[in-house]
């Protein structure tokens, strides 16, 4: 069984998580948790100390943490980006492709499973912030950089 | 009296427990008393059934009739397809129903 | 028609092999019904009333007589020979095992068709008008959009757990045969200065608080309609309420926040993702659109038809629509024979329309959202000899429109959320007004039937509409009237206190009767109802 996993080269962070309110009140931490209701936007001020952002899913049908991650990418966050609650072996393919680059689920995942799901599908029809090509876009190799 | 019921969870099939296991026939149902819900759970892990549920149900001179007619429809079948119901050689087996 | 390449198959494969592996951990204990739930909705697959029930999608309802066959097949060998045609253009078997889904599902893949997102808090199965590509006032054929938007909207990673389902439609006509505007968005595609682009509609929907989705945005560019809608959807994700199952879709939201704010905080987040590189290119429009091409019709065909048989000349009137190119038509083939089930269909019927369509419609069959089949391209020589056929096999009843072409949701026969049974109430229907004449007599009379407040029977769309509520445990029907699902979108009116299954029938005649009274020169039901109002229908009812 799984209990953590990571698609950084670099180690995962150790530091202890604050919440979003003490993180954009106090200026020394580098690792906040946010949680489903709270706004991804309040961080992009501060996206240049961060090096970790935990994002708690409360329940695998709350999928409010795949804006989250989508947001904070979009803006240029470069630091370890980890999923942790109700975080389910079916949705880390998802989660994936959303920026979610380490998982901290709240129960250990199957490892044959996860490893199952990682390779199931070769090909996306979205472009999203993974860096993967999207279909159409192998589909059109002429316009690959548009 | 109250019964449990529920789907297979392999075919989907309407069951209901007869004491002993599952039977497609709801007038095998024997009355689960306090212990349906301790039933269900113990039976869902077993993976034998999915979505059991206790209800009412009051015996008849046509056997165990669930109170509403929600699981009567269950017990039966679609009641627009006489064909497909328990009792098929029956066309008036959808009032029982009612 | 759309054919998928390697890419469409891989992704339909991989979720095959996705699904067997799930149904295998459901089999084995590892997921509990709680986790298997979600997934298996994804893929369509419910647990209803009395067996598994699959929901198949069919993209904007276009089918090949080949993917139609294979339906039928499904039928025959998974189920118990039939499907029910939904008014979501999708199609459901009713009695499913699940350790033959993923089976189910490798036969769907095979012929590029899938159950992928036809429930579940997602993005569903974008419908569309059964008329597309063949209708005279088209500006545009709608289907390459609807398919450009299926990819885009299949496996998207932000938007599977949104709070609630999702629903598409995309027309491109004046009038709307796809119920446009009660979708959570309705796009209908316009032409301006020689552009083709889309007017968005959002938070339009049914259920316990229907609503007629309002402009959103007056425009948007083929380039940039994928941008458009991550910007809608996100803002949905992130701030539709997920405290209350019951108003948690969209049309809350924007009833909740105003109209003008949703646009303001759509057009924020638009401003950013047109900057991502989100939209295809037009290429693939292109791409897309070559495979819509109108086929190659024959000319100097006959435009006449041969009338002579009085009972074709009636279906004709009825059943046939005119098509962009005059030596054919569309025909239209109802679903709705008066003692039958609205939308069902037996292998052997769904295996005749696919023949049918291979030898006289170019291989193309659409399904209708008021669940009707419809064989886009007939030559209007053939009609006589296809017409023949239907009548052999049950399926030349005439009442497209008519009060007798009654939508019904499954109800209390198979739905596990019902409160009554709508099906029966159909029959019942359809028996008193079986007399041609007096159908004709009423002209287009919308007849929708829900079996509970979540409106799978469109009940707040109909001229007529009729809601199934629980009253102590006895089946009790309220009456509506004066919805419209069509261009001129809007909501039924309770009459009044419920009835009876026989009391509801009454009642109809009653409101029938009424209509004819009153009505002027050339008035349907609809219009005399709006001039009238609801009064003198309601002291007919209860006088
Ligand atoms: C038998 C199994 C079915 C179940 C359990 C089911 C469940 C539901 C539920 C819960 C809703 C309300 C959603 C909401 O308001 O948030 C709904 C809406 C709807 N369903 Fe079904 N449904 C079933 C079958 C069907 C069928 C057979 C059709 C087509 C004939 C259909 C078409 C629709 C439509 C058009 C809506 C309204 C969409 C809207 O609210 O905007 N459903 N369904
Ligand atoms: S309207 Fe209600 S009864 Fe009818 S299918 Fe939908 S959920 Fe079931």
């Amino acid at each position: 069984m799984v209990e953590f996993l990571s698609f950084r080269e670099d180690d995962a962070t150790q530091e202890p998580t604050v919440t979003v309110e003490a993180f954009t009140g106090q200026s020394n931490s580098t690792a906040v948790r946010i949680e489903a209701s709270e706004d991804a936007r309040e961080l992009l001020p501060h996206l240049g100390r961060l090096s970790l952002v935990e994002v708690n899913f409360p329940a695998f049908g709350d999928g409010r943490g795949y804006s989250a991650a989508r947001i904070l990418r979009e803006a240029g966050y470069g630091g370890e980006l980890r999923a942790v609650g109700d975080v389910l072996v079916d949705q880390i393919v998802a989660m994936r492709r959303c920026g979610f680059d380490s998982f901290h689920p709240a129960k250990a995942l199957d490892d044959a499973a996860v490893e199952r799901a990682l390779t199931r599908y070769a090909n996306a029809y979205q472009k999203s912030v993974d860096g993967r090509a999207p279909i159409w876009a192998k589909r059109h190799p002429e316009n690959l950089d548009g | 009296m109250k019964i449990l019921t529920g789907n297979d969870l392999v075919s989907g099939d309407v069951i209901w427990w007869a004491g002993d296991g599952w039977s497609r026939q709801v007038g095998d149902s024997v009355d689960v008393g306090q212990s349906g819900d301790d039933l269900a759970r113990t039976e869902e892990a077993a993976l034998r059934v999915v979505g059991a549920y206790v209800i009412d149900a009051t015996v008849t001179e046509d056997g165990v009739r669930p109170a509403h007619i929600k699981d009567r429809i269950r017990a039966l079948g679609p009641t627009v397809r006489p064909d497909l119901t328990l009792k098929p050689n029956d066309a008036d087996t959808g009032n029982w129903v009612i | 028609m759309y054919r998928y390449d390697s890419y469409d198959q891989s992704m339909v494969d991989a979720r095959v092999e996705e699904f067997r592996d799930q149904v295998q951990r459901r089999l084995s204990g590892a997921l509990t019904e709680d986790q298997f739930k979600p997934l298996r909705l994804m893929n369509g697959l419910y647990l209803q009333l009395h067996a598994y029930m699959l929901r198949v999608a069919i993209p904007y309802g276009t089918l090949s007589a080949r993917q139609m066959r294979k339906l039928g097949e499904i039928a025959a060998k998974y189920d118990r020979g039939y499907g029910h045609f939904t008014t979501r253009q999708n199609l459901q078997y009713n009695w499913i095992k699940l350790a033959d889904a993923p089976d189910i599902l490798a036969e769907l893949a095979s012929v590029e068709m899938h159950a992928i997102q036809t429930s579940g808090n997602c993005i569903r199965n974008i419908s569309s008008d059964q008329y597309a590509g063949v209708s005279p006032d088209e500006v545009t054929d709608p289907r390459p959009w609807a398919e450009l938007l299926r990819q885009w909207s299949s496996f998207h990673p932000e938007f599977t757990y949104l709070p609630r389902k999702f629903k598409i439609a995309v027309i491109a006509s004046d009038e709307d045969r796809a119920a446009m505007r009660l979708h959570d968005i309705g796009l209908k595609l316009v032409e301006r200065d020689g552009r083709i682009g889309a007017e968005v509609y959002a938070g339009g929907g049914m259920g316990r608080t229907p609503m007629v989705a309002p402009l959103i945005r007056d425009f948007v560019s083929e380039d940039e309609i994928v941008s458009y809608l991550e910007a809608c959807l996100r803002v949905y994700n992130r701030y539709g309420r997920r405290d209350n199952k019951y108003k948690a879709r969209i049309k809350i939201l924007v009833h909740e926040l105003g109209v003008e704010e949703y646009k303001r905080q759509v057009e924020e987040e638009f401003a950013h993702m047109r900057t991502l590189g989100l939209n295809p290119p037009v290429e693939e429009l292109d791409r897309i659109r070559a495979f819509f091409a109108p086929p190659a019709y024959e000319s100097d065909l006959s435009e006449d038809i041969d009338r002579s048989d009085p009972a074709f000349a009636l279906w004709v009137d009825r059943q046939v629509a005119a098509h962009k190119a005059p030596s054919y038509a569309i025909v239209n083939i109802s679903l709705k024979p008066l003692t039958g089930i609205p939308g069902d269909a037996s292998a052997e019927q769904i295996e005749l329309v696919a023949s049918l369509a291979d030898q006289y419609s170019l291989d193309e069959i659409r399904v209708t959202h008021a669940q009707n089949l419809v064989l886009p391209h007939v030559k209007k020589a053939d009609l006589y000899a296809i017409w023949q056929k239907l009548d052999e096999a049950g399926l030349a009843e005439a009442n497209l429109d008519l009060i007798t072409d009654i939508i019904a949701c499954p109800g209390l026969d198979y739905c596990a959320l019902a409160n009554a049974r709508s099906i029966p109430l159909a029959q019942k229907i359809a028996q008193r007004f079986a007399n041609a004449e007096r159908q004709a007599e009423l002209g287009e009379l919308k007849l929708k039937i829900s079996g509970c407040i979540n409106a799978c029977g469109h009940h707040h769309a109909g001229h007529i509409g009729i809601l199934g509520v629980d009253r102590k445990g006895v089946e009790n029907f309220q009456l509506l009237l004066g919805g419209s699902g069509a261009g001129d979108a809007s909501l039924g009116q309770i009459t009044g206190p419920g009835f009876s299954e026989d009391g509801v029938v009454d009642a109809i005649e009653k409101v029938t009767d009424i209509y004819l009274a009153e009505r002027t020169q050339g008035e349907r039901f609809l219009d005399t109802y709006r001039r009238i109002g609801m009064k003198p229908f309601k002291e007919a009812i209860y006088g």
